[in-house]
């Protein structure tokens, strides 16, 4: 890995003296793939490879107990997870869980980070206070919250009763265990989007706010005219890394309901695990995942089409 | 950020030294990688043990270890922890697989038909295990059986760890629960249960016991398997191809557990993990259902307690939920009769050690210890060795046993009846559902390709 990092841009060494065009193309071509090279191992062995064999492995009824690629199935274990209602219901609760998450991710977090950008003194302190949570690993945020969502004794439950609200089974009611962790999730994660829109802040240009204001703009016309347009290809960036990093949920879910309560919060990556590790049944694992990936690969193209129309 | 190179490196050199870095690197994996897939495996230089314990139990299992080394100098013990359940399983299957298998393995008693079938251990001989004092005279009956697959002995029972019913001495006693000699008086019936939760209700101005609800499918099995096995029922036959669930009996396992929480609120509909601890743990409930493990959570804490077979509440056959942690060679190619018969003394070291071990709250399997004036003496651990004794385990199929998709299944449906979200026979009817996705499958399991 050392030397690979040493070898940086071959093309641009000084006092190598310039060969002729033609020879130097084809020269800097090699050399750039030859210094691609551990990157490109490492990417094939670990990502493509993997994902191709993962191809592979979903039309084969593979298990974890046995050796080979098993017996060949054909289409058979995508039939069967097109036909299975948990399939269905953990997709389901994958896509609840991104439409939850991601709009309060991003207005919040824009918000947040308006505010912020708002203050003369002391900026350094809200930055760190709205992104520390982020840096906090998912098993201590799950343990907190899930401290925090314990019936009857815990934050919530005796805060909300000291003013007598009765507060819901956070993680224990199906229609109240989602809506408890995309709150953390929240809380969570919106450091990240939060430093996006800081940094989306700062590139315009503070003139437009002072030749605005000279022609009368007041706050409200700044902010519709100027601000919000002028973030917008942050806006864009935000939500689809926010939609892709939602749509991969697992973690948190996981390690708070385990999926519960009665499969009411089982995302489509817990479903995969089940079946491909807990049953052994890789193969089919395998076409579940592909399936998923058709999902992600279908989200990304429409953020590849629209940031190339954009650009 | 410009990087400068002295006038002498040509572009050429700086190349072939990232090339031989690359090499290098490639070179650092080879040998685990190629020996990995021409399965030569490590040395033979000591034995290579994996279990999956943690906690209290792990410390009690690295004791014993270490107080095998200490009396076997000559046989070097390699010791793994791993995280139990499904990363456990998966890994010592792939293991085994990859021909690179630890030497001894631990295995819940309620996995191992899965692993036999699947050729993933190794057939013990009889002469072997005899020639090390491995007869099953000397263990747990029940156990020493369920170590059996097809007729053939694979596993030796380490403990039988039953759920059973820990009761706080304080409240029990103000509640008139307990007899002259401070032991619980026998609970008998629905009808008995629910008196002694009432008596206990009145004593903490609360509730009158506890058990897991929340995000713990396991134990809601292991409640649900209690009630419903002493209705006589079962769940699956014929390695799991058959469901031969009794609709009636397991309505009417779902309506005494719902009774007690969601109808007469004499224990939680809505309670997690912290929550049952501290509600024992602060004597604001008389009696708990759980598991024999959690013995030295409330020890550390200094709880007054004790703990009793769970009463019979139906009043068929005696039934309580029970697992075995047992001993297995997985196969191996690279185990000589040298390695067989120290990874046998390491099994036999570890039984011999066990009195440890049953500080985790679990009943030894060995007799020698079971029936010594040791254990005999220990508290509570000695006052529910029948539970042990009639332990009948989770039903055999490749997705069935401790950690399984058929203990959530199962317990996912109870936690929704306890929490009052799912009606009795909906859960019957979702229970046949969910159990026939896994019933109608072909196992992933055995004919080795």
């Amino acid at each position: 890995m050392t030397a690979g990092v040493a070898a940086a841009p071959a093309g641009t060494l000084p006092g190598v003296k310039d060969a002729p065009r033609s020879a130097g193309a084809v020269g800097q071509t090699r050399a750039g793939w030859g210094l691609l090279s551990p990157f490109l191992v490492l990417y094939l062995a670990f990502l493509i490879g993997p994902a191709l064999y993962g191809l592979v492995m979903s039309f084969f009824d593979g298990s974890s107990v046995r050796s080979g690629l098993g017996p060949f199935a054909g289409f058979g274990n995508y039939a069967e997870a097109l036909s299975s209602g948990d399939f269905w219901s953990s997709m389901g609760h994958t896509v609840l869980f991104t439409v939850l998450t991601t709009p309060p991710l991003v207005i919040v977090s824009m918000l947040l980070a308006m505010l912020t950008d708002r203050i003369r003194r002391g900026r350094w302190f809200f930055r760190l206070v709205f992104f520390a949570p982020y840096v906090m690993p998912v098993t201590c945020v799950g343990l907190v919250f899930v401290w925090m969502y314990t019936p009857q004794t815990g934050l919530f439950a005796s805060a909300l009763g000291s003013v007598g609200i009765t507060a819901p089974n956070w993680l224990a009611d199906p229609h109240w265990a989602m809506i408890s962790v995309a709150l953390m999730t929240v809380w969570w994660t919106i450091g990240f989007n939060f430093v996006l829109y800081l940094a989306g802040l700062q590139d315009i240009p503070r003139e437009l706010y002072e030749a605005s204001a000279v022609d009368g703009a007041g706050p409200g016309a700044q902010l519709a005219r100027i601000t919000i347009p002028l973030l917008s290809r942050t806006t864009l960036l935000v939500t689809m890394l926010q939609i892709l990093a939602s749509l991969k949920v697992f973690d948190q879910i996981y390690l708070m309901t385990a999926g519960g309560p009665n499969y009411a919060t089982r995302p489509v990556i817990e479903y995969i695990y089940d079946v491909g590790f807990t049953d052994f049944r890789t193969g089919y694992g395998a076409a579940a995942s592909m399936l998923y990936f058709v999902v992600i690969l279908a989200v990304s193209a429409v953020w590849f089409a629209i940031s190339r129309r954009r650009a | 950020m410009p990087v400068s190179y002295p006038q002498g490196i040509s572009r050429r050199a700086a190349l072939a030294a990232g090339v031989v870095g690359v090499g290098t690197l490639a070179a650092g994996c080879a040998s685990p990688v190629a020996a990995g897939i021409a399965g030569t495996g490590p040395e033979a230089s000591s034995l290579t043990y994996w279990n999956l314990f943690t906690g209290g139990d792990g410390i009690n299992m690295v004791a014993m270890t270490d107080r095998f080394r200490r009396t076997h100098r000559d046989i070097g013990i390699n010791a793994v922890t791993l995280a139990w359940g499904t990363p456990y399983y998966t890994k010592l299957a792939l293991a085994v697989i990859g021909n690179r298998p630890p030497d001894v393995a631990v295995t819940h008693l309620s996995r191992l038909p899965t692993l036999a079938t699947g050729n993933l251990v190794e057939p013990l001989d009889a002469a072997d295990l005899a020639a090390h004092g491995l007869t099953g005279d000397r263990f747990t009956p029940a156990a020493w059986r369920k170590g059996q697959v097809g007729g053939k002995q694979y596993a030796v029972p380490l403990d039988t760890h039953p759920f059973v019913l820990f009761y706080r001495t304080d409240v029990c006693k103000k509640a008139g629960l307990l007899d002259a000699d401070g032991k619980l008086k026998p609970i008998d019936g629905t009808d008995g249960l629910t008196a002694a939760l009432k008596a206990c209700a009145k004593v903490t101005g609360g509730y009158g016991g506890v058990v897991n609800v929340n995000a713990d499918p396991a134990t809601c099995w292991r409640w649900f398997d209690t009630l419903y096995g002493q209705l006589g029922g079962r769940v699956l036959d014929d390695n799991g191809t058959r469901i031969v669930l009794d609709d009636a009996k397991a309505e009417k396992a779902f309506a005494f557990a719902r009774e007690l929480t969601v109808e007469r609120k004499l224990m939680p509909s809505n309670i997690d993990g912290n929550g049952v601890t501290q509600l024992f743990g602060s004597g604001k409930v008389g009696l708990l259902f759980d598991g024999e493990w959690q013995i030295p959570t409330y020890q550390g804490a200094k709880t007054p307690f004790s703990v009793a077979p769970v009463p019979n509440v139906f009043g068929g056959p005696y039934h309580c939920f029970a697992d075995s942690h047992a001993l297995v060679l997985p196969r191996s190619e690279r185990r000589d009769d040298r390695v067989r018969a120290e990874s046998l003394t390491f099994v036999r070291g570890l039984l011999d050690n066990s009195l440890i071990w049953a500080k985790g709250g679990h009943i030894p399997a060995f007799r020698e210890i079971q029936d010594s004036a040791a254990f005999r003496h220990m508290e509570p651990q000695s006052q529910y060795v029948p539970a042990a004794k009639a332990a009948v385990y989770d039903p055999a199929g490749w997705y069935s046993g401790a950690g399984s998709d058929f203990e959530t299944i199962m317990g996912s449906a109870m936690s929704a009846v306890e929490a009052g979200q799912l009606h009795p026979a909906a859960a019957v009817a979702q229970l046949r559902r969910k159990l026939a996705d896994y019933a109608n499958k072909p196992a992933p399991v055995g004919g080795t390709a």
